[in-house]
């Protein structure tokens, strides 16, 4: 307990040397977090991502899109259970910056494949209901605080015209990774839309969701789908949706990567600077550390001060950088245009991981100093002018 | 019959510098008595110091034996040599080296943290080895709120609090005025008379060796 006590008042010794650290270490530990919710919030879909779900789009690209007569034949391959599909609508939602994903969705299958989209079977009915009505996520509606029956007019940029819908429902995401930032309508309106207006562009979807008994035969039955297809005027490519989502990701590879490199390499030189810190007590401390040998303590008890110290030191900055780190990441998420990240949150695994980086900083800080103190004799350490 | 508590039999120390070996003390020997004050003298370089820290066991001779109590130090290994340390000899520094962030009182304590003793019973060493150099009052005061004397006077407590049968003191008057330096020597002729401490004082100050009972002089590592 005393020598608690002496650890405590040696860290609060040199007062602003040790603050200047205790916030700089926060500050590394802060902008790791943050660095690391990003990186986790592009691999949200991924994480989001069901083994038993298959995505099919056209083999050349996401762009093109499938005919409609698809669905039955995907439908009577063995193994697949449910098909699904969507469109990406797009639109505008009275302002351009008010990004969320606007998808045109078979209204019959949709929250079967996607069984976490909680939604209550009334508002399901009533948007099976409504040819014009929607569906949105419980972020959009908090958002832009839209209830259920307010209207809900899209301006139509892949598909012309003004699009008016009104909200039928509002879902609930089942898990943290699941994304509450998308607005569902239903294809037959778009479909029926085009046929007036532009009947080259109907009967024709963006992507079809194939949900499959089981996992385990994915990479079978993606084949037998796209063998299905072969040679025909548009050929598919069915691929599981977490490697779907993953192929987005690549797109942004680099950036990505770099940004997980570069938090690690905040804690390294963050590591460093106290490590500096470290060296130059202990060695400002070389004669406290020759009396407390000459009076019987052994080598471990100065060890034991030195690194007290430095975990003491790591120990205020990183809580204080992760207490820092739920309000400003949540300020960052409010600042996002909504639907910019399905989830922008601290996830219980980076909050580990910044722990471990803040106690791994505080050891290796320590060691080389507690070396130096172990191994300089009593008789050098009176000697030693610092 | 011999009453000697420490004996250096044929002591030599030398240090390596760069590839050079400087010799610092020659071939010593001579026995302190039980209680005795010996007071080492001599012109800087003349290797007072080192002998002392050989006694005090913070520093290992060249070769040659040193008896204490019996036992010979330089066979000890470096965690039996603390742990003597800790229960046989005071330390008393020119400089004080008290810590600090700690209070007199806690300065005083710090040897006592390595005993099994209840902190009732540190609390009544510490009140007592502190009455004992005139501090009870300045228990709770830190270094920097002390005079040099009284600080050197926390550093006596602190060498007495354990009851050591040796207490080694390395120029304690060197940095003190001349008033402060005769308190501190009346202290420690005290511990030596009432108390029974056998002393070794090295010190540069003839007036300060004369309250020792003996007196050693050193020159170029030889006694003299």
């Amino acid at each position: 307990m005393k020598i608690l006590k002496l650890i405590i008042r040696n860290s609060a010794r040199h007062k602003l040397r040790s603050l200047l650290t205790v916030v700089g270490i926060a500050i590394a530990v802060l902008a790791f977090c943050i660095l690391r919710t990003v990186v986790t919030a592009w691999y949200a879909g991924v994480d989001a991502s069901a083994p038993d779900r298959l995505v099919t789009r056209h083999a050349v690209s996401f762009i093109f899109p499938l005919p409609y007569s698809y669905k039955e034949k995907i439908a009577s391959i063995d193994g697949v259970e449910t098909v699904s599909f969507a469109n990406w609508f797009q639109g505008v939602y009275k302002d351009k910056n008010n990004f969320f994903a606007r998808l045109a969705i078979d209204e019959e299958t949709l929250f079967t494949v996607y069984p976490e989209y909680l939604i209550s079977k009334e508002e399901k009915e009533a948007f099976l209901a409504d040819r014009r009505g929607c569906i949105i996520g419980s972020g959009i509606a908090k958002e832009y605080n839209i209830k259920i029956g307010d209207k809900m007019p899209i301006e139509g940029d892949i598909y012309p015209g003004n699009w008016d819908f009104t909200v039928r429902g509002i879902y609930r995401p089942r898990d943290k990774t699941t994304d509450a930032t998308q607005m569902f309508f239903q294809w037959t309106y778009l479909n029926e839309t085009m046929e007036k207006n532009s009947p080259l562009r109907a009967n024709s979807v963006g992507w079809y969701l194939v949900k499959i008994k089981d996992p385990a035969r994915s990479a079978e039955i993606s084949n037998k789908i796209d063998n299905l297809f072969a040679n025909s005027k548009a050929e598919t490519k069915s691929e599981t949706e977490g490697a779907f989502q993953q192929g987005f990701i690549s797109a942004s590879g680099a950036i990505i990567t770099a940004m997980n490199y570069l938090s690690f390499i905040i804690i390294g030189i963050i590591m460093l600077v106290l490590g500096n810190t470290m060296i130059m007590t202990a060695r400002e401390r070389t004669r406290e550390y020759a009396v407390f040998r000459t009076l019987g303590f052994s080598a471990f008890h100065v060890a034991g001060l030195i690194f007290g110290e430095s975990m003491i030191i790591s120990g205020f900055g990183g809580a204080l950088g992760l207490l820092l780190s739920f309000p400003i990441i949540k300020g960052i998420e409010e600042g996002m245009p909504k639907g910019f990240f399905p989830t922008f949150n601290l996830e219980p695994v980076t909050v580990i991981l910044a722990i471990s980086a803040a106690l791994l900083i505080g050891v290796l800080a320590s060691i080389f100093p507690t070396q130096r103190a172990v191994k300089t004799k009593i008789v050098d350490g009176f000697r030693f002018v610092g | 019959m011999s009453n000697s508590i420490i004996s250096l039999v044929n002591v030599s120390k030398s240090y390596k510098r760069d590839s050079f070996n400087v010799p610092v003390l020659n071939h010593l020997s001579f026995d302190v008595e039980s209680g005795e004050f010996l007071a080492l003298m001599g012109p800087s370089g003349s290797g007072k110091t080192t002998l002392l820290n050989l006694i005090a066991g913070i520093d290992r001779p060249s070769s040659g034996k040193i008896e204490i109590n019996g036992v010979d130090i330089a066979t000890l290994s470096e965690s039996s040599l603390a742990k003597w340390r800790a229960n046989n000899v005071g330390f008393v520094f020119q400089f004080y080296n008290l810590l600090p962030v700690l209070t007199a009182f806690e300065n005083v304590e710090l040897p006592l943290l390595l005993t099994k003793l209840s902190k009732a019973d540190r609390k009544q060493r510490v009140e007592f080895a502190l009455s004992v150099v005139g501090l009870a009052d300045r228990m709770s005061h830190y270094p920097k709120q002390l005079s040099g004397g009284q600080e050197q006077r926390v550093a006596i407590a602190r060498a007495i609090v354990t009851d050591p049968t040796i207490i080694v003191a390395d120029e304690p008057t060197g940095d003190l005025d001349k008033n402060s330096a005769v308190e501190i020597l009346t202290l420690l002729e005290r511990l030596n008379k009432e108390m029974k401490k056998t002393i070794i004082m090295v010190t540069h100050d003839p007036n300060a060796a004369k309250i020792a009972g003996i007196t050693k002089h050193l020159d170029k590592g030889d006694l003299v």
